[in-house]
């Protein structure tokens, strides 16, 4: 397949669901040798199209032509044989498999089962060829985020795909790992494949991409050469109006502690400390900020504090009340809103409908239940001003949630959390998936909560993030807290730092 | 090379609840012919001959409904174990020791009148059923010991243990030796409709019936039951207390099968005997699903259980063990469990392997 040949063409596009026209006369060229950003807000229909392409939908109309060849695929197996590969958002590997097994399991023949020894030689071959270190013979549970895309990006490779799709992919590294992964899609780019990534980061696509194709409501508004525009025009083609990009920087005015943490250490899911002597203050009317790369206590943290996973030592004060493992129940009750990092299975249940959804940190409220009955009319009521106020896109809040698309599902998480009055927000990767627009808006509701003197914890992996809204940095490095330091008086550099294992001078607060 | 293959399905196929469970009884009903044509008989008559003893005179008809009350019953109890992904395949279990409490009532207050007996009866084997559920729910939800062993193997102790009694402490002195307890005296019996054996627990029945789905579509317990099914650890999440969860539900879901039993006792027995049960509790279970956990199916579904039960017996004259109609009952499981992967799968002709 020689460089420049075109790989994939849609013209026209167009998919409906019940109640929304997800794709409407959608136009994307791909050519062999580009890296394809795929650019939209939260719901401008980009999962939707890259499903039709990897035979997962059938388009209602329009024209798919695959090198050359038209079709309509009628199964993922029909767009796998067509040399089309997608790696999704969530993996879909065996966790307790090998990653020779995984790829075996991957290349969909089962003679591949038994010839394990040539599959490895063949991943050992494609580290080489494309800088894709994986150890061929670790089980899966113990690689990193940042690796196990490695193995779905080898799983693809090994099936021989030459058009590779990734939905989303950097929004789970660090960004060490993203520019690492795109050193090896520029690779496969140069040898004739096609890469289209689907990502709602405007540097990413200014630094890596070849050309963009900029979706908006459904629509393909404009492809263009990434040479040729800049951060600013894609803004604007993604949201249809200029967009304030700067923010103004405000401050908290901290007041009375809300939430202690003292000496706190807690035991991952694989039996090892995730969190070591940890000591923090969070105070009403601040944010504070936990910086580290993900995968270093972050996640614990936040169920430690919220009741999911117990402690063995330290304490746990909130509004200078002892809750050292006391159940979630208590702690939602104490005012502690949790925007959790799996929000597919935690923060909110797929098969249940919107209301539903709204319900789950609603059910005991008095404004929505009487008695042992639920007031299902105050609580549709409720939901449609979340819809409203939050600007959630969905098709009918009856459908079940799981078919909303990702920043959609995430804004009604968030509407639920920081609609329920609480005193303390511990938020974890709160914009991860979020289009620019929404970010803008979280960040705007996150300031907005410690203007009311609520106290937030923010977790997130993006330090040009936590600069902008904490008051104060706390740094993680494998469950040991490195340092507290005031925004004001650091900079990236110290803590990248800390984030890599340095203490900090200052001690703790 | 492979012709055929399963590929998943993005949206289930519309009114899948009724399709599939229509195909499977067909199936089922299908395969059993082909059995019964190999046995030399002809189905078709067969089927026929159940058909009409069933549903074809008064008799028949009641009959359906004695046996359907007990099937819906113990479905409507395991139908809220499965919702919450509790695998209780103890209704039978629990359906004995309800009877057992029930009789125990009736045996020791002999002289009581039926406003005082019978409600005393109907809660006892609510406690005693209940409480069968909740053996096996405290390991469970404590220490994550899988129920459905635990349950299956509370059903024979139950068994066994209602089967003492009756060869022994209860047996009826003028029984001539039978396994039975001395028959109810008229205080403990529930009346019947008119002539007929179709007693009151008819009415039990249709008001758990209502109840159930009173409490899953408007309450908030309902609603939790809804997220601990779906997914535990939103459950946690939002503060739901899985352990008492699975404490109440196993409660309840003994406690709809041990009326059950009082029902039977008291309904049609009048005493407590050796095979009161000719399966309920396990056909509860296909029932359950059948019904897709749906009260208002459960009540259907049993119905046309009862019918298989009580036409079964007319097989007899034809030939046939009555236990045909087990067979019957587990091809149609078979063919559920079956049909249920077609709802997230469709069938896809590849022709060959390229
Ligand atoms: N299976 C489905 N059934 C009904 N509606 C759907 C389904 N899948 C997507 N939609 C709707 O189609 C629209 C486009 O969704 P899509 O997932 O393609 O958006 P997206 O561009 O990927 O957004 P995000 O950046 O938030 O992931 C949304 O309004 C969504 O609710
Ligand atoms: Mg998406």
């Amino acid at each position: 397949m020689g460089i420049n040949d075109i790989l994939v063409e849609m013209k026209g596009i167009t998919k409906a669901f019940p109640g929304v026209l997800a794709n409407d006369q959608v136009n994307l060229t791909v050519r062999a040798g580009e890296i394809h950003a795929l650019l939209g807000e939260n719901g401008a229909g980009k999962s939707t199209l890259m499903s039709i392409l990897t035979g997962l939908y059938r388009y209602d109309q329009g024209e798919l032509a695959v090198h050359g060849k038209k079709v309509n695929f009628n199964s993922p197996r029909d767009a796998i044989a067509e040399g089309i590969g997608m790696v999704h958002q969530h993996f879909k590997l065996v966790s307790t498999f090998t990653v020779t097994e995984n790829v075996a399991m991957g290349s969909d023949s089962w003679g591949a089962i038994l010839k394990l020894d040539q599959i490895e030689k063949k991943l050992a071959a494609f580290s080489m060829e494309y800088g894709l270190q994986i150890d061929p013979k670790a089980k899966v549970w113990q690689l990193s985020i940042g690796e196990q895309q490695r193995v779905e990006i080898v799983k693809l490779l090994f099936r021989g795909a030459d058009i590779l799709i990734l939905d989303e992919p950097t929004a789970v590294l660090t960004p060490q790992e993203a520019n690492d992964l795109y050193i090896v899609l520029r690779k496969m780019a140069d040898e004739g494949k096609g890469v289209i990534v689907i990502t709602h980061k405007m540097q990413e696509v200014i630094e890596h991409a070849d050309m963009v194709t900029v979706m908006r409501g459904g629509k393909s508004v404009a492809t263009v050469p990434k040479d040729y525009t800049d951060e600013t025009e894609l803004a604007r083609l993604m949201v249809g109006r200029e967009l304030d990009l700067v923010h103004k920087i405000e401050t908290g005015a901290p007041g009375e502690v809300i939430l202690q943490l003292q000496e706190i250490t807690a035991v991952s899911d694989r039996g090892h400390k995730a969190l070591k002597d940890v000591n923090l203050i969070v105070r009403a009317g601040e944010i504070m900020g936990i910086a580290g790369v993900a995968g270093n206590g972050q996640r614990e943290l936040a169920e430690v504090i919220t009741g999911l996973r117990p402690i063995s030592a330290g304490q746990i004060t909130i509004n200078k009340v002892d809750m050292t493992n006391r159940q979630p129940l208590d702690i939602i009750k104490a005012g502690v809103a949790h925007i959790p990092e799996d929000r597919h299975n935690t923060g909110l249940v797929p098969n249940l409908d919107a209301y539903e959804n709204i319900l789950l940190k609603h059910y005991l409220d008095k404004d929505f239940r009487k008695g042992p009955f639920i007031l299902w009319s105050a609580l549709s009521q409720y939901t449609q001003t979340l819809i409203n106020k939050f600007d959630i896109k969905l098709s009918v809040p009856e459908a079940p949630v799981k078919a909303m698309s990702g920043g959609n599902l995430q804004k009604l998480l968030l509407a639920r959390e920081i609609s329920m009055e609480p005193n303390l927000i511990i938020a974890v990767y709160p914009v991860r998936g979020l289009d620019i627009g929404a970010i803008q808006a979280v960040r705007g509701l996150l300031m907005e909560a410690r203007r009311e003197g609520k106290g937030v914890l923010l977790i997130s992996e993006e330090l040009d993030e936590l600069f902008l809204l904490a008051d104060r940095l706390a740094v993680l490095h494998e469950g040991e807290l490195m340092g507290v330091l005031e925004v004001e008086k650091t900079d990236i550099e110290e803590v990248g730092l800390m984030m890599a294992g340095k203490k900090g001078v200052k001690g703790c607060a | 090379m492979r012709l055929i293959t399963l590929e998943k399905r993005m949206s289930p196929i519309p009114m899948a609840g009724m399709v599939i469970p229509v195909i499977s009884i067909a199936l089922a009903l299908l395969a059993g012919g082909v059995f019964l044509a190999l046995s030399g008989k002809n189905p078709l008559e067969i089927y026929f001959t159940l058909f009409q003893s069933a549903f074809g005179s008064s008799y028949g008809f009641s009959e359906t409904v004695v046996k359907a009350i007990p099937l819906a019953l113990c479905a409507l109890g395991v139908s809220l174990a499965f919702r919450v992904q509790l695998w209780n395949i103890g209704a039978e279990g629990q359906f004995y020791m309800g009877a057992m409490a029930a009789t125990w009532v009736a045996l020791t207050y002999p002289e009581g009148s039926r406003w005082v007996v019978l409600p005393a009866m109907f809660l006892a084997a609510a406690m005693a059923g209940g409480l069968w559920g909740l053996l096996p729910a405290i390991p469970r939800a404590f220490w994550k010991v899988n129920e459905t062993i635990t349950t299956l193997m509370l059903n024979y102790i139950a068994i066994f243990w209602v089967d003492f009694l009756i060869y022994g402490p209860w047996k009826d002195p003028n029984g001539y030796n039978f396994p039975l307890t001395a028959p109810f005296e008229l205080g403990a019996t529930l009346p019947s409709f008119g002539t007929s054996r179709v007693h009151y627990g008819l009415i039990l029945a249709l008001i758990a019936a209502l109840l159930v789905y009173i409490i899953l579509k408007y309450t908030v317990w309902g609603y939790q039951l809804k997220v601990v099914g779906e997914s535990q650890r939103a459950a946690k999440y939002a503060g739901m207390s899985i352990v008492k969860t699975i404490l109440l539900v196993m409660l309840i879901s003994g406690a709809l099968a041990g009326i059950a039993g009082m029902t039977e006792v008291a309904g049609i027995t009048q005493r407590l005997q050796q095979g009161l049960s000719p399966g309920y509790g396990y056909s509860a279970i296909i029932i359950a699903w059948l019904a897709r956990l749906n009260p208002w199916a459960i009540l259907l579904v049993s119905f046309l259980f009862g019918g298989l039960l009580s036409g079964g017996f007319s097989l007899q004259s034809m030939g046939l063990p009555a236990a045909s109609v087990y067979m019957l009952q587990g091809l149609i499981l078979f063919f559920i469990l079956g049909g249920e992967i077609f709802n997230s799968y469709r069938l896809k002709w590849i022709g060959g392997r390229s």
